[in-house]
């Protein structure tokens, strides 16, 4: 489980995220959503480690991130898988290589059960035979599935996304989702998915917070999100005709 | 501070070995091609302007191989060279990191919990202060050839008095002075490029920024370097 008490975070005179709280739980997909630019973003980067929050508390069950010593952020940070929202693989490893990585770097397994667990991890995200291939020759779906690939291998605890779907057509995106859910559930991971597709709320949100304008407006699950009364909530999720016709 | 940085959790030496490895392939034998041509007629160059800025009756012809000599050892191939690998390499190192940067590449090493400053600088400074050095060698060696062949070849000088000249009155310093400049001016392309590129942010055009100002910052560092060396030790 991760827990985060009282974030705040702000870049000059700006306040970006005001004294943010809440509980991801293990095993469960939890999304954090939002408009553009209400401090998702800067929320999972805080969580991860990328920004150091001005006040407040993130724990990994139970371990202090944010005030610890180095040696404790690296142990919890090589039990975190993440993948970005451009995948971030690296332009000059091929596929084996980008998601052999973390377990050449962390690991003193043999080169053989390296190789093993690439294959079982990219069994798992439903691409085989495509060791060879470099991050250029991929689809935008393909590089997703090799970046979760490569957050998953080294048997992470902690999986997080951010903005997964972003850049996908409809039906990658909910394969991207139901993955992760998939991948969630068969790991017993705790997944935090920075999001603001609609779909990937319906889908696979089992614990959501909603943010807008750097606070912590609502929190519930998938079944009371369309049943909200809270207007900004309410505007973003029935922002679409679509979504409007639903209700 | 970011040097600094470059020693703090430091990863397996197995895995620096080899990105050392890589980089002394990708800093020093890929720059090879530049530096020989550049070498070769900066030396032919030298020779011929000395011929005809220098020699008269009074001057023996063997001067022109000295002046070629210590302004190759002492400047020429150092200098040029660390300003031409400021230009490929240089902007190479920021161009990459700058690269890694804005696709948050740098961002997925950092949250597998790997030093990226360290797992990606160290490596390309231990590089090329393993490879300008022997650059400059090679250049310096070039060099004193390129300026052999032209000078016998439009008759401006003898081989035996190019040779004559070469060790006339020679200095051994000379060489451990070229090989200091190469050390420092190896250091000052590395890191300034390397910082000038990890710390890019924003996107393409900032990349582009960045390693116009590796290379414009490493230049002026290497010519102010350069200065002070020059008092310091001669």
């Amino acid at each position: 489980m991760i827990e985060i008490k009282n974030i705040t975070k702000s870049f000059d005179d700006k306040k970006v995220l005001h004294g943010i709280s809440g509980k991801f739980e293990k095993g469960k997909t939890n999304l954090i959503i939002g408009a553009s630019g209400t401090g998702k973003s800067v929320l999972l980067k805080c969580l991860v480690g990328l920004l150091s929050p001005d006040n407040g508390k993130v724990l990994f069950d139970g371990r202090y991130f944010t005030e610890s010593d180095k040696n404790t952020t690296t142990q919890i940070r090589r039990e975190i898988g993440m993948l970005f929202q451009g995948s971030a693989l690296f332009d000059s490893k091929n596929v084996e290589e980008n998601i052999k990585f973390p377990l050449d770097i962390l690991t003193e397994i043999s080169e053989k059960e390296k190789i093993e667990k690439v294959n079982h991890c990219l069994n798992l995200v439903g691409l085989d035979k495509i060791n060879q291939k470099m991050p250029s020759e991929l689809s935008g779906g393909m590089k997703k599935r090799v970046g979760i690939a490569r957050a998953i291998v080294n048997d992470s605890k902690y999986l997080f996304c951010d903005e997964p779907n972003s850049g996908l057509d409809p039906l990658t995106a909910i394969k991207i989702d139901d993955l992760i859910l998939e991948l969630t559930q068969k790991l017993n991971t705790t997944t935090i998915v920075v999001t603001h597709d609609m779909n990937s709320v319906i889908e696979i949100g089992e614990y959501i917070m909603f943010l807008h304008n750097g606070k912590k407006l609502w929190e519930g699950d998938n079944k009371k999100i369309l049943k909200t009364k809270i207007k900004e909530l309410n505007s973003f999720i029935f922002s679409n005709k679509l979504m409007k016709k639903i209700k | 501070m970011f040097l600094i940085s470059l020693f703090e959790r430091r990863e397996k030496l197995k895995t620096y070995f080899s990105l050392t490895v890589n980089e002394c392939i990708k800093i020093g034998y890929d720059s090879l091609f530049i530096v020989s041509i550049v070498s070769i007629f900066m030396g032919a160059v030298t020779t011929i302007q000395t011929a005809f800025n220098l020699v008269g009756p009074l001057i023996p012809d063997y001067v022109i191989s000295l002046v070629v000599r210590d302004m190759t050892l002492l400047e020429l191939s150092p200098t040029i060279i660390a300003i031409v690998f400021a230009g490929k390499v240089g902007s190479n190192i920021a161009g990459e990191l700058g690269t890694m940067r804005i696709t948050e590449q740098i961002d997925a090493l950092e949250v597998m919990g790997i030093n990226s400053s360290s797992y990606l600088v160290l490596p390309k400074i231990i590089a090329a202060l393993l490879m300008f050095p022997i650059l400059v060698v090679i250049s310096a060696t070039l060099a004193i050839l390129g300026g052999y062949t032209a000078g016998v070849m439009t008759d401006i000088i003898t081989g035996q008095e190019y040779i004559y000249g070469l060790r006339y009155e020679f200095n051994p310093f000379n060489i451990p002075f070229a090989l200091i400049k190469s050390y420092v001016f190896a250091f000052i392309v590395a890191s300034i490029s390397s910082f000038q590129g990890y710390y890019t942010s924003g996107g393409a055009l900032e990349v582009g920024k960045s390693s116009t100002n590796a290379v414009t910052n490493s230049c002026i560092a290497i010519l102010v370097a350069d200065y002070i060396l020059a008092q310091i030790l001669l």
